[in-house]
């Protein structure tokens, strides 16, 4: 299955990934603001973001260091960092 | 969807801002396995766990340890014992390389020239009455003379079922020698008669604490959603219990579904090796523990089911500062 490589497609699948696991409402991959704060504004945390990775993880076929997860604050900086993961 | 800056206004969004990058990574430490009291309902005795291991007695190896700790991201360290003024030089180990709390029956003084600043909570069970039959003596005759007006130290007051109508009291001998008081509820772990808790003393302690809250703020650290969960034991409809509760030992975490946890958090027994089920007594049940700080970790960790409402997310908020304010993450 070919996987979306465009840093716009990636942040929908990122905000559809997120919708879903963490049951957001409300809210669609095309309304979720990419640059709002997840932790501070939605109060995600590292579980949540744990959760999250698994899923991006396996679709992507990349890894998530979990070192990294305080820098995946936005819907953004974690599509930049599934795209950065692809590229290498 | 719901933000957090779409519920707030100005002055709570400042207050949340204050302590939503904390990140308080806490774990507990028996300091030792010896106490110089033994009181009726304590678990680390009741249930054994003063025998669960043999006790690290090499200073080096404490030492090692805790910078193993703090390598492993922890940010509190919680004492616990046993009596950990017995052993001031590992309390000391942990006071020179991470963020500590130490609590303490007070019958030892933490000497100040040493530990300037280190929080230390003293445990009281009750009035004079309450406290020689729980714990042969009145503890807080010689703790008051050790801690009066010192503004690292707060009490710990374990109400129990006996207290109800007599908190004032309590409250009012603490304010007066100039320390701070935070209340929990007894959990009756040897079941002594008369004090395990009955839904409607649940009723009238909350009433009370909310009561000593609004007339002695500057004494009582806690806030009234706390003593709803507490005496309630529900939070957001749901109920405390194992399936619940944040404060398992995280490697020994084999529940599933995972409930929302403490990150990393483990209680290691004094040998520095073996690690307890839970921040309190495996013997307890779970579905009637009233561990004060279980349950305000419980809150804690659940921060993005309050972001429902404003008063759901401003109970969240009370909780998560008064806990920062009990250990020192931000100033009473």
């Amino acid at each position: 299955m070919a996987v979306e490589t465009k840093e716009t497609d990636i942040i929908l699948k990122v905000a559809e990934v997120l919708i879903e696991e963490l049951k957001l409402e409300d809210v669609t991959p095309t309304t979720f603001e990419p640059d709002i704060d997840l932790v501070d504004e939605i109060g995600i945390d590292s579980m949540d973001l744990a959760t999250v990775a698994l899923v991006l993880q396996d679709h992507y076929g990349i890894r998530f260091d979990e070192d990294d997860y305080p820098t995946l604050t936005t819907v953004r900086k974690i599509a930049l960092y599934i795209a950065a993961r692809l590229e290498s | 969807m719901k933000t957090v800056s779409s519920l707030l206004d100005d002055e709570w969004y400042a207050r949340y801002k204050r302590i939503s990058k904390l990140n308080i990574r806490s774990s507990i430490y028996d300091v030792t396995n010896r106490c110089n009291l033994r009181c009726k309902g304590c678990f680390f005795f009741s249930s054994g766990e003063d025998k669960a291991a043999e006790e690290e007695m090499r200073q080096d190896r404490w030492e090692a340890f805790i910078d193993n700790e703090k390598e492993r991201g922890v940010n509190l360290a919680i004492l616990i014992g046993g009596e950990p003024t017995l052993y001031l030089d590992r309390v000391e180990a942990f006071y020179r390389r991470l963020p500590t709390f130490c609590a303490t029956n007070g019958l030892i003084k933490v000497p100040r020239d040493r530990f300037p600043d280190l929080m230390v909570g003293i445990s009281l069970w009750g009035d004079e009455n309450d406290e020689k039959t729980l714990r042969g003596k009145d503890t807080f005759a010689v703790s008051s003379r050790h801690y009066a007006g010192d503004p690292n130290t707060y009490y710990l007051y374990t109400i129990t079922p006996k207290q109800i109508g007599k908190i004032e009291k309590i409250i009012c001998k603490i304010k007066d020698v100039g320390v701070k008081v935070h209340m929990q509820l007894l959990s009756n772990d040897e079941g002594v008669d008369g004090f395990s808790w009955q839904p409607e003393e649940l009723n009238d302690v909350r009433f009370e604490m909310d009561d000593m809250l609004d007339r002695y703020p500057d004494t009582v650290i806690s806030c009234k959603y706390y003593h709803e969960v507490i005496t309630t034991g529900k939070m957001l409809g749901r109920p405390f219990g194992w399936n619940e509760c944040p404060s398992v030992t995280e490697p020994l975490d084999t529940r599933s579904p995972q409930p929302k946890r403490l990150i990393h958090f483990i209680r290691w027994a004094s040998d520095l090796k073996t690690m307890h089920r839970c921040c309190t007594s495996e013997t307890r049940d779970c579905r009637t523990c009233k561990d004060g700080a279980a349950h305000m970790s419980w809150v804690m960790v659940n921060k993005r089911a309050h972001i429902r409402t404003t008063k759901d997310l401003q109970n969240w908020i009370e909780v998560y500062e008064m806990f920062a304010k009990l250990y020192q993450f931000i100033p009473w």
